[in-house]
């Protein structure tokens, strides 16, 4: 059984999809998303403890061996983002049952769940896999299901987002696609560990150049890195309350560890940073980013679309990490990737509650909230606090670890965005904070909402801020994973 | 078992913010409980006094690889705790005059983030590295955020916001990076006698990098980033008695003695000349705070500019860097609390007692509060420094020292700001004292005198819970005069390190 997890990984998300059409009632549906939501975080969890002194876990599919058959890996650089993954889908499925009946008509319910079942197994196949094919396929499955998952969104202007979010998700698609022919064209293989074998000795082959573009675009689409973010602020916001939880906390994660994976798995660090001016190229990226989007950040009025600008802003520091290619911007990057995608799933849970309770996700909906829902608040606060990077949250570990790779690269303006961006943050935070203490609330009573919705808010942020109490573990495991990444290449 | 003693002082204003909370429907009891966990923390940090020469240690637990949450006593840092920790349950005692008397709202989150502030400053204080010291740095800015929007009024939003602006800029933009660089620089973050960054970099990248430490640590008050303190005279007055003239400003300028001694090393100061453009800046703030001092009309802005002036006596004593400049420091951070907590507490008192809040309105009000004009008159003496009041040991000290460092010229800008103390702080007991009453016929007019004394009825001393406190630290500024060696003992010994290498 153990032996099989990696397979286990996918598989069960995988199957639980067709049991929830097949179950069609609401409450078995999410009975059957919850139990797979809760065997992958199990799952991820096992896989995390398996690597987390290096060991290398490969898995055959079907028994055919790699060259021929498809191969699963997991390393020290994938279980964080599968854990990750997984502990949102849990989250999600405490959230899920009192928010989904409420802003889905009852006949689509069972087909909530089955796209949010597809979305888990696309983001953990995508994660999981070892074939650069398979990181394809899987890449469509989660994003087609995630196309659904926004349309089903409670407001009309939800299916423009979706829309939207399809045009771009398809170019992107595309070209990851076309960078995958590209590769197999040069090298014949899909394996990921044959590629990179095979690969040093095409350095210098423009095609090679091309195949890295087209994916690193394609990927830099579906993270949302500036300047492709254009359809995430809408889709973020639009998308149902249980979704946005999983789209933006793990949606963009796992598309940047693809991005990880086959820049420094398969093209070697020393490729990227010599062919290319990639380093450069996404240092400057991310400090377009991360200066842009909290600054429109800043400026919204809703709650939803706040936090998505943000998420392009905090995108920015986990790409000015990579774009450090060493193993401190590295480890940096990975542990802010693993936070910030703790701190938004439970940011977007609050957001939920609210526009459960408040019936709305405008600023002006927040005024004197605080008082009313005290619990919900302190769980803001806590994650607006890590958004900011302050002291003793989450994104402090993140920004400290990246402040000191900036300063070991000698990299003096980034270090200066990236801290102009921090004071924005508390600009965006600091204004929904006073709404909610310090403006008088309006008359008439809130809407209850279930106890599994702050459960679920509270778990994603406690978690956060138990991770950055005692962020030893983590901060070995994020650096373990810099150097599988790094030692990967030639 | 005496380190264990520094996470309980820490613990205790939490359990008591705890306590105060949960007793939060029965008002006396919720009060009960702030004043008895001020004075068993007034207890448990005088007690400290005989453990510190061993400098005890505790570890609690590693945060990030290479940087842990430790806690450390030193002579230094237990002034600052037993400073805060002493005048907690004086303010508190104000506090419930003041707020009852004011009729103020909200009174548990007011009491409640009272109590955090403190513990804050209490982590401050006993913080074994510059990372701890930051979190404590950190909490004490939010903390008091809501204290300074208590009211909820637009101004009191208004003036909210750019506190919090002004001190999370500075500290995430200039002295999280300074940190960072320090960490960069020589791997680690512990205080140690004679500096961790002394000979590790340049003279030009220390005094770059002081200069980021300086500016960075926004509480301190060091023009041009000192506007924060004025725009938090909106907060109700025991805010501003306790946090803004003591627990936060000093918790600042503590902050850059801890940086200067412990990061910088004194020795390395001294020799390489990098305190002085801070020096300068220190010198400038001193004179031009002081000048703004004297043209404000509101009494609590004036206080705050007069606070701005005085907190650059410390930095300039640190940024000096010689033994008598810095033992100044540290005395001027016990004597200015206890001389600024009074003026305040009276500021309070005639706003609750008269409802004046302008220094053109105090005339003639002296008669009728007795009392607090008194407490006025000794608190401000001492804080221009004239003897027998506690001021005026550092002012001499910091003269000393400034000979010592080498730059005399430093001599006349304490003189001249000590004429602007006299020009900005005397009128105001001398108008209440002495001016008729505005408004009130002239003598001519009405013999008799009828109107004047029925006016004179309408207006009292605050409530006792007012007026108490402001005496017992009116009475600390004069008893303080005759005690300051004993306070200097233990630091000289500390500060004197690595003197005879020299």
């Amino acid at each position: 059984m153990i032996d099989h997890l990696p397979a286990l990984q996918v598989v069960v998300p995988l199957l639980a999809a067709p049991l929830c059409v097949v179950l069609r009632r609401p409450r078995a549906a999410w009975a059957v998303y919850a139990a797979a939501a809760t065997a992958t975080l199990v799952i991820a969890a096992l896989l995390v403890a398996q690597t987390a002194d290096g060991t290398v876990l490969r898995y055959a599919l079907g028994g055919w061996p790699a060259p021929f058959g498809i191969e699963y890996v997991v390393d020290a650089a994938n279980a964080l983002p599968l854990l990750l993954v997984g502990l949102l889908a849990f989250a999600v499925a405490i959230y899920a049952p009192q928010v989904v009946a409420a802003e889905t008509e009852a006949p689509r319910i069972y087909l909530y769940y089955t796209c949010l079942c597809l979305y888990l197994a696309g983001l953990l196949g995508i994660g999981i896999t070892g074939d650069a094919f398979n990181v394809f396929v899987f890449l469509e499955i989660s994003s087609l299901s995630a196309y659904a998952l926004i349309a089903m969104g409670r407001r009309r202007r939800a299916l423009l987002a979706a829309f939207r979010y399809l045009v771009m998700g398809t170019a992107g698609g595309t070209f990851v696609l076309i960078g995958i022919g590209l590769l197999y064209a040069l090298t014949g293989t899909l394996n990921m560990a044959d590629l990179a074998e095979r690969v040093p000795a095409l350095y210098g082959n423009r095609a090679l150049t091309a195949a890295l573009g087209f994916i690193g675009v394609g990927l830099a689409i579906k993270a949302a890195v500036f300047p492709l973010h254009a359809w995430q602020p809408d889709a973020y916001a639009e998308a149902s309350s249980a979704a946005s939880l999983l789209l933006a906390g793990a949606g963009a994660k796992i598309a940047i560890y693809a991005f990880l994976r086959y820049a420094f798995g398969i093209f070697g660090s020393g490729f990227v940073n010599g062919a290319l001016p990639l380093s450069e190229l996404l240092l400057l990226l991310g400090v377009i980013g991360m200066l842009i989007g909290s600054a429109v950040a800043c400026f919204q009025q809703d709650f939803k679309r706040l936090l998505a600008w943000s998420s392009i802003g905090q995108v920015g520091y986990i790409v000015a990490g990579i774009g450090l290619a060493d193993a401190r911007g590295l480890s940096a990057a990975y542990l802010h990737l693993f936070n910030h995608g703790l701190i938004k799933g439970g940011l977007f849970a609050v957001a939920g509650i609210v526009l459960l309770r408040a019936g709305g996700t405008h600023l002006d909906d927040f005024a004197g909230l605080a008082r009313r829902m005290p619990v919900t608040f302190a769980v803001l606060l806590i994650g607006g606090l890590g958004l900011i990077g302050m002291p003793l949250t989450a994104g402090f570990v993140g920004k400290w670890a990246l402040a000191q790779a900036l300063i070991g690269g000698g990299q003096w303006g980034v270090l200066a965005a990236m801290l102009f961006s921090s004071l924005l943050a508390v600009v965006y935070v600091g204004r929904v904070i006073e709404i909610a203490w310090f403006r008088d609330p309006p008359p008439g009573a809130v809407a209850a909402a279930a106890p599994g919705m702050y459960v679920a808010a509270a778990l994603l942020v406690l978690l956060s801020l138990w991770v950055a109490l005692d962020s030893r573990a983590l901060g070995d495991y994020a650096a373990t994973a810099a150097r599988a990444l790094l030692g990967a290449s030639p | 078992m005496n380190a264990a003693l520094m996470l309980a002082a820490i613990c205790l204003p939490l359990a008591g913010a705890g306590a105060l909370v949960l007793l939060r429907r029965w008002p006396n009891l919720r009060e009960a409980a702030t004043l008895l966990a001020g004075l068993a923390l007034a207890a448990l940090v005088l007690s400290l006094w005989p453990h510190v020469e061993s400098r005890p240690r505790l570890e609690l637990w590693t945060w990030m690889p290479g940087l842990s949450f430790a806690l450390e006593m030193e002579p230094l840092g237990l002034l600052f705790a037993s400073v805060a920790g002493c005048l907690w349950p004086v303010t508190s005692l104000y506090a419930i005059g003041y707020m009852r008397a004011a009729g103020e709202g909200h009174q548990t989150r007011f009491y409640f983030c009272f109590a955090i502030a403190i513990a804050a400053a209490m982590l401050i204080a006993f913080a074994g590295n510059g990372l701890t010291l930051f979190v404590g740095y950190e909490v004490l800015t939010l903390a008091t955020w809501p204290l300074v929007a208590h009211k909820g009024t637009p101004e009191a939003r208004r003036g909210a916001r750019l506190y919090l602006i002004i001190l999370l800029t500075t500290s995430i933009g200039l002295l999280l990076p300074a940190l960072v660089w320090t960490y960069a620089l020589s791997g680690t973050l512990e205080f140690r006698d004679g500096g961790i960054l002394a000979g590790q970099a340049s003279p030009q990248v220390l005094g770059i990098l002081y200069a980021l430490f300086l500016f960075g640590i926004g509480k301190a008050a060091l023009m041009p980033f000192h506007r924060w303190l004025p725009a938090a005279m909106v907060a109700p007055t025991p805010v501003s008695a306790l946090l803004h003239a003591v627990a936060v400003v000093k918790a600042g300028v503590f902050t850059v003695m801890k940086i200067t001694i412990y990061f910088f090393g004194m020795d390395a100061m001294r020799l390489s000349e990098v305190g002085q453009p801070m020096a300068w800046v220190a010198a400038f703030t001193i004179v031009a705070a002081a000048a703004i001092a004297a043209r404000q009309d509101n009494l609590k802005a004036r206080l705050a500019y007069s606070t701005v002036s005085q907190l650059s006596y410390i930095v300039l004593g640190a940024a000096l860097a010689s033994q008598d400049a810095l033992i100044e420091g540290a005395l001027h951070i016990v004597t200015h609390a206890a001389g600024k907590i009074t003026l305040f507490f009276c500021a309070g008192a005639i706003y609750v007692a008269a409802h004046k809040t302008k220094v053109s309105e105090l005339d003639g009000l002296g008669p009728q509060m007795p009392f607090t004009f008194a407490a006025f008159t000794l608190a401000g003496m001492s804080i221009i420094g004239l003897p027998p009041l506690a001021g005026s040991w550092d002012k001499l000290l910091l003269m000393e020292g400034a000979v010592e460092a080498g730059t005399p010229v430093m001599m006349g800008v304490l003189l001249v700001s000590s004429l602007l103390g006299i020009a900005y702080l005397m009128p105001i007991p001398v108008r209440a004292f002495f001016l008729p009453q505005r408004g009130a016929p002239a003598a001519v007019d009405d013999p008799s005198g009828e109107s004047r004394t029925s006016r004179r009825r309408s207006i009292h001393e605050a409530p006792w819970a007012c007026v108490l406190p402001l005496c017992l630290t009116a009475l600390a500024c004069f008893f303080l005069f005759f005690f300051e060696d004993r306070l200097v003992a233990p630091l000289a010994e500390r500060l004197g390190h690595g003197w005879d290498n020299e």
